[in-house]
C-alpha cells in the first residue's frame, strides 16, 4: 500500500491553460449565481419544504467534473443542486424542480433532494443520510460488472462520515475492487454539529486505512488541487485497483438548510473563510493576474451566467403544475391493475 | 449396559433425515467426539459424533436410508463383554417417506352430517395435461434462479453463504459451479450495505437477486428496500427504477425465539413502489420467482422455512411463469370462503378438510402476491359464500387480514352474512417453549373454529 498523504497537496497552477481556468471559472459562478437565485426563490415562498444550498463549496464539484469521463457516475445527498449544474444538467430542469413544476427534472415530483438525470449519469439526490454510499458503490459495481473502466463519484458530507453503513460499504469496495472515489465533503458542520464535537477520529479519509482504502486530503477551496487529486483517484479506480478516498475541506457559507438560523458558529468564522478562501475569486485573481483575462472579459461572464439564472427562474415560475394525474404514475415500471377502492 | 444411539435433530426445521454414510462398523470401538456417521438434513449433510464410549453393538439402520425420524434409534453402542446378540431390535426405524402437503381429504368419520364433496381446481397457470414432477420448494426455487440466470447474463444472486456454503439453507446449492464468483457472490455480513450496493447495482442497470439469510435481518436494510428501491422510479420522474428481487425465509421457523420469528408480510406490502409475492406451493414459488426476477420492479419474495423442504407438483415445463396479482382457488367450496397465503395456507387447507367431514364446504384462496392484491377472485368468492376468514401467521394489528376484511366490507357490504374473521398470529413477540410458541401461531383449530362462528355451526 501506498504511503498515506498527511496534508493537502498545492495544486501547481503552471500548466493550467486560460480555457481551463476560464471554465471552472463560469463553472463555479453558475452554482454560486443559482444557489443565489434559489435562496431568493424560497424567501418568495416558490420554493417549499427543504432546500439546502451549495454556497462556498462549488470547487469540490467543479474540480471533480473536470477529472471525469464521459459514462463517469455521481451520486451524492440532499445537498445536491451543484452536482448536478457541474455534471451538465439543464439549470432551467433543476430549478423546476425545485419550484415543483412539471418541467423539473423529476416532473415536479421529487424536489429539492431528489433529482436524476440518466442522460447524464446523475443517480440522485438522497435523502437519508449515509445511504447515497452503498448506492454509489453498487453503480460502480455494475461498471466492473459489465467490464468497463468507468468510476462513481460517490460524495457525501462529514456528517454521513459517521453513519455504520459507509464503513459496511468500504469493507465490500475494497473486497471487491470496486470503482468508486468516495468523496467526503467535509464541510466541517453536520447540521450544526461540528466534526470535533462528532468524533475524536477527525481524519475522516484516515479511517479508509482500517479497510485498506488508499486515500488523501484536499483543499477544497481550490478548484485546481480538487482536480489533481481527482485525477490521482480515477486513476487509482480505473487501474483496477479498487476505491479511493477524498476528503475534500470545504466550507458552507449558507446554513444548513434555509430554517438554519447558524448559531453553532460565529459570523467572524464565515466572514473569514468568505474572504480569505473563496474558490471563485481565487480563480478570478489567478485569471487576471496571469492575464488570461480582463475586467470586463470577466464582467461579461457574469452578465452572461446571470442571463442563464434568470431564464432558468422564469421557466420554473412559468412551468406549469405537474398534471394531477402525475400523482398515480411512475409509482411501478410497468402497468399493474390499480384495485383502490 | 447397552445404550441406543437416536437419529439427531441436526437443524431448527428437521424432523427426518437421510442416514447418509456409516463410519463406523458393527464391533468398532468409539470414544466421545468419534464422527460416527454422516446425516443429511433438509439443510446440509452434517457429520454425527459419539457422545459416550463403547463399541457398536449393532447397526439398526442401514446407511442409505431416507426419511428417518428424528429420535429413531439408529445403532446400539454395547460396553465390553456384552454381545450384541443380547440386543433386541426395536421397532422399525425407517419412515415412510415424506408425505405430500396435498393429501387427500381423510375419511369422515360416522356423524350425523354427511360429508361435503372437495372439488379441488387444478392450477390455471399451465394447460391441463402438462407433465408434472415432484419438488421440493427449495429445489423450485434454485432452478427458477438458474433458468433466470441461464437467460440473462444481468441477473446474480448476492447475499451472506450463497456461494460457497451453497446457501445457509441450501437455496443456492450449485450455482456458484454453474454461474461462478462474477455472478454467485458471497457477502459479508453487512445487510445494510449490501442491500445499498445492490440497488445502486440495480440503478446501474443489473438484475440483482438478494438473498436475506432470513427478512429478520433485512430489519438492517429496510431503509434501501423501502427508500432506495421502492421511491426511485417515483422521485427521478420515470427516468430510473430498481429492477431487483430481494427474498429469503420470512416468518416463524421453529423454536428459533422472537428475533428470528417474524412475518413481514403486512409491512411490505403497505409500500406502493413494492411488489409483494409470499408463495405457498413449489409450484408458484416457481412461477412466481421467475415472474419476479423478470419484473421491472424491486420485488421482495417471501419465503417459509418450513416449507423449503415440503415436495408439491411442479409443471415439467421448459420455462413457465406465474403472472403477479392472480390468486388461486385451491378448491371450491360454497359456504365460507378462506383467504390465506404463505404458509398460512397449510392451515386453511387442513381446515377445509376437517370442515368438510362435518358438512361445511370452504373454498379456499391462495392469494400468492400480496402487491398487488387479487381483490376480484376474493370479491367473487365472497359474494357467492358470504362469509370469509382470513388466515395468516403475521401479528394481528395492521395485517393482510384487517386490509381485505376493509375491502370485503367496502366493495361487498350487502353479500356478507358474517363478520369477517381474521385469523392471525398472537399479538405477542415469539416465545421459545415449544407449548407457547404453538400458542403463539395460529392453528388449524382457530380457523376451523372461525369457520363455524360465521357459518353459525
Amino acid at each position: 500500500m501506498a504511503p498515506r498523504k498527511t496534508a493537502s497537496k498545492p495544486a501547481s497552477k503552471a500548466n493550467v491553460s486560460k480555457d481551463e481556468l476560464l471554465a471552472y471559472y463560469k463553472d463555479m459562478l453558475l452554482i454560486r449565481r443559482f444557489e443565489e437565485k434559489a435562496g431568493q426563490l424560497y424567501g418568495m415562498g416558490l420554493i417549499g419544504g427543504f432546500c439546502h444550498l451549495y454556497i462556498g463549496q462549488e470547487a469540490v464539484v467543479v474540480g471533480l467534473e473536470a477529472a471525469a469521463k464521459e459514462g463517469d457516475k455521481r451520486i451524492t445527498s440532499y445537498r445536491d443542486h451543484g452536482h448536478m449544474l457541474a455534471c451538465g444538467m439543464d439549470p432551467k430542469g433543476v430549478m423546476a424542480e425545485l419550484t415543483g413544476r412539471e418541467g423539473g427534472y423529476s416532473k415536479g415530483k421529487g424536489g429539492s433532494m431528489h433529482m436524476f438525470s440518466k442522460e447524464k449519469h446523475f443517480y440522485g439526490g438522497h435523502g437519508i443520510v449515509g445511504a447515497q454510499v452503498p448506492l454509489g458503490a453498487g453503480l460502480a459495481f455494475s461498471d466492473k460488472y459489465k467490464g468497463n473502466d468507468n468510476v462513481t463519484f460517490t460524495y457525501f458530507g462529514d456528517g454521513a462520515a459517521n453513519q455504520g453503513q459507509v464503513y459496511e460499504t468500504y469493507n465490500m469496495a475494497e473486497l471487491w475492487d470496486l470503482p468508486v472515489v468516495f468523496v467526503i465533503e467535509n464541510n466541517q458542520y453536520a447540521m450544526g454539529t461540528s466534526v470535533q464535537r462528532s468524533t475524536k477520529s477527525t481524519s475522516l479519509y484516515g479511517r479508509g486505512k482500517a479497510y485498506g482504502i488508499e486515500g488523501e486530503e484536499v483543499d477544497g477551496m481550490d478548484v485546481l488541487a480538487v482536480k489533481e487529486a481527482g485525477e490521482r483517484a480515477v486513476a487509482h479506480c480505473r487501474a483496477g485497483k479498487g476505491p479511493y478516498i477524498l476528503e475534500v475541506k470545504t466550507y458552507r457559507y449558507r446554513g444548513h438548510s434555509m430554517s438554519d438560523p447558524a448559531k453553532y458558529r460565529t459570523r467572524e468564522e464565515v466572514q473569514k473563510m468568505r474572504e480569505e478562501r473563496d474558490p471563485i475569486e481565487a480563480v478570478r485573481s489567478i485569471l487576471l493576474t496571469g492575464g488570461h483575462a480582463s475586467e470586463e472579459d470577466l464582467k461579461a461572464i457574469d452578465k452572461e451566467i446571470k442571463a442563464v439564472i434568470n431564464e432558468s427562474a422564469e421557466f420554473a415560475k412559468e412551468s406549469p403544475e405537474p398534471a394531477l394525474e402525475e400523482l398515480w404514475t411512475d409509482i411501478y415500471a410497468d402497468e399493474i391493475p390499480q384495485h383502490n377502492a | 449396559m447397552a445404550t441406543e444411539l437416536l437419529m439427531p435433530a441436526l437443524s431448527p426445521t428437521m424432523e427426518e433425515g437421510t442416514l447418509a454414510k456409516w463410519l463406523v462398523k458393527e464391533g468398532d470401538t468409539v470414544t466421545s467426539g468419534d464422527i460416527i456417521a454422516e446425516i443429511e438434513t433438509d439443510k446440509a449433510t452434517m457429520e454425527f459424533e459419539a457422545v459416550d464410549e463403547g463399541i457398536v453393538g449393532k447397526i439398526l439402520v442401514e446407511e442409505g436410508t431416507e426419511g428417518v425420524k428424528v429420535n429413531t434409534a439408529i445403532a446400539v453402542l454395547i460396553e465390553e463383554g456384552e454381545s450384541a446378540d443380547d440386543i433386541k431390535a426395536p421397532a422399525p426405524a425407517a419412515a415412510e417417506a415424506a408425505p405430500v402437503a396435498q393429501e387427500a381429504p381423510t375419511a369422515a368419520p360416522a356423524k350425523a352430517v354427511a360429508a361435503v364433496e372437495v372439488v379441488s381446481k387444478a392450477s390455471p397457470d399451465f394447460p391441463e395435461g402438462t407433465p408434472m414432477k415432484q419438488q421440493t420448494v427449495r429445489e423450485a426455487l434454485r432452478d427458477a434462479m438458474a433458468e433466470e440466470m441461464r437467460r440473462d447474463e444481468n441477473v446474480f444472486l448476492m447475499g451472506e453463504e450463497v456461494a460457497e456454503y451453497q446457501g445457509a439453507y441450501k437455496i443456492s446449492q450449485g450455482m456458484l459451479d454453474e454461474f461462478g464468483a462474477k455472478r454467485v457472490i458471497d457477502t459479508p455480513i453487512t445487510e445494510h450495505g449490501f442491500a445499498g450496493i445492490a440497488t445502486g447495482a440495480a440503478f446501474g442497470g443489473l438484475k440483482p437477486i438478494v438473498e436475506f439469510m432470513t427478512f429478520n435481518f433485512a430489519m438492517q436494510a429496510i431503509d434501501h428496500l423501502i427508500n432506495s428501491a421502492a421511491k426511485t422510479l417515483y422521485m427521478s420522474g420515470g427516468q430510473m427504477g430498481a429492477p431487483m428481487v430481494f427474498r429469503g425465509p420470512n416468518g416463524a421457523a421453529a423454536r428459533v425465539g422472537a428475533q428470528h420469528s417474524q412475518d413481514y408480510a403486512a409491512w411490505y406490502s403497505a409500500i406502493p413502489g413494492l411488489k409483494v409475492v409470499m408463495p405457498y406451493s413449489a409450484s408458484d414459488y416457481k412461477g412466481l420467482m421467475k415472474t419476479a426476477i423478470r419484473d421491472p420492479n424491486p420485488v421482495i419474495f417471501l419465503e417459509n422455512e418450513i416449507l423449503y423442504g415440503k415436495s408439491f407438483d411442479v409443471p415439467d415445463l421448459e420455462d413457465f411463469t406465474i403472472p403477479f396479482g392472480k390468486a388461486r382457488i385451491w378448491r371450491e367450496g360454497t359456504d365460507v370462503t378462506i383467504v390465506s397465503f404463505g404458509i398460512g395456507m397449510t392451515y386453511a387447507l387442513e381446515a377445509a378438510d376437517k370442515l368438510a367431514e362435518e358438512g361445511i364446504s370452504a373454498e379456499v384462496i391462495d392469494l400468492r402476491t400480496l402487491r398487488p392484491i387479487d381483490y376480484d377472485t376474493v370479491l367473487a368468492s365472497v359474494m357467492k359464500t358470504n362469509r370469509c376468514v382470513t388466515v395468516e401467521e403475521g401479528f394481528p394489528v395492521g395485517s393482510i387480514g384487517n386490509h381485505i376484511s376493509a375491502t370485503i366490507m367496502q366493495r361487498a357490504f350487502d353479500y356478507l352474512d358474517a363478520p369477517v374473521i381474521n385469523c392471525t398470529g398472537k399479538d405477542v413477540p415469539m416465545p421459545y417453549a415449544a407449548n407457547l410458541e404453538k400458542l403463539a401461531l395460529v392453528t388449524t383449530d382457530e380457523v376451523v373454529a372461525a369457520c363455524k362462528d360465521v357459518t353459525y355451526r
